[in-house]
């Protein structure tokens, strides 16, 4: 009898091995904002929303709640941290009324923007040309992609990869400022650089 | 005339619609590798590949290291997943609109150690992005956080 039960469980221990142990921590960000982490096993909810707060689910599947200290997170996944990718940022540049021609601060802007790329190792970049309400909608889809294509081409002058940058143009149709028809509006004449 | 979609059959729905939406808006990459460290590789259709700079992470790719390895991964909704050494990291399903931020992301960690800021389609939808373990599954809304499975 006993080795009959002593069978089953271990027949049971081959069929359901016990799931390896697991450690989550959520972190803060560099803003200090925390976010949601769910961890959903058999049913049950452990919901992780602090700051190094932890879910650690030991060999015996039983649920540790302590929450990790920061130097014990470096130390135990500082490889994954470091290997982290540099976050994607945007940058934004002006236009001259009716021009593919940038502003004067844009200029600088560019220069700046330029510098901070070279040292990303691959940038994958999309540059997305906008323009206000003055004039009709297929003349601002044309000055839209003029304009990305004049930044685009100065991004591949100062060096940066020409197969890894997107450009495209989207016309009147996506206004940082919402204004009616014919409109000025200088902070609508603009490019943004998405770089990830 | 009036229809009148019970729960199941939306959600049905709004998975098929996800799916032909994500075949058109996705055809190519999901991401692309950023950082190398060491021992670290690509599996793909059965195939091994040394992992390298620039190169192109797609859906149903593994990310494998070794003792001494590491790799970084921008996904293409801006998403970065990171995985230290001795680790194994499958992208089962990855699918991005970048017009909508519509998607749907499930990662799963075999063992290892994995780093993760999550992206656009996170801030979109909530549950559009999972993280399989053996264990457990978690669901990431709009956060930052680190998962280690033990060998």
């Amino acid at each position: 009898m006993g080795l009959i039960i002593v069978g089953a469980f271990a027949l049971a221990v081959l069929l359901f091995p016990a799931a390896p142990p697991q450690t989550v921590v959520v972190l803060p960000g560099p803003d200090g904002k925390v976010g949601t982490v769910v961890v959903q096993r058999d049913g049950e909810q452990t919901v992780l929303n602090t700051a190094y707060s932890t879910s650690r689910i030991g060999a015996d599947g039983a649920e540790n709640r302590a929450a990790m200290r920061n130097s014990d997170v470096k130390r135990e996944f500082g490889s994954a941290l470091t290997a982290l990718p540099a976050r994607p940022v945007s940058f934004v540049l002006y236009f001259v009324s009716g021009k593919d021609e940038l502003t004067p601060a844009s200029k600088v802007a560019l220069r700046k923007a330029l510098d901070e790329l070279k040292h990303r190792p691959v940038p994958d970049i999309v540059v997305i040309g906008h323009t206000d309400t003055m004039g009709g909608q297929a003349r601002n889809d044309e000055l839209s992609l003029a304009r990305a294509e004049r930044v685009r081409k100065a991004l591949v002058a100062q060096g940066l990869p020409a197969e890894r940058i997107v450009a495209a143009g989207r016309g009147e149709r996506e206004p940082l400022v919402q204004t009616a028809d014919s409109v000025a509006e200088p902070r609508n004449r603009r490019v943004e650089i998405n770089v990830r | 005339m009036f229809i009148k979609f019970t729960a199941p059959t939306s959600r049905w729905l709004a998975t098929i619609l996800l799916a032909c939406c994500a075949g058109f808006a996705f055809a190519g990459d999901a991401g692309h590798l950023k950082t190398v460290k060491g021992s670290a590789h690509v599996e793909r259709d059965g195939k091994r590949m040394p992992a390298s700079v620039g190169m192109a992470v797609l859906e149903s790719d593994t990310l494998v290291t070794g003792a001494d390895g590491s790799m970084g991964v921008t996904m293409t909704d801006n998403c970065l997943l990171s995985v230290g050494p001795n680790s194994v990291l499958a992208i089962e399903t990855y699918a991005f609109n970048s017009t909508t931020h519509a998607g749907q992301f499930d990662a799963a960690l075999q063992k290892g150690t994995l780093a993760v800021i999550s992206g656009k389609m996170v801030k979109q939808s909530p549950d559009a992005m999972r993280v399989h373990t053996p264990a457990t599954v978690m669901a990431v809304r709009g956060t930052e956080f680190v998962v280690k499975v033990d060998e």
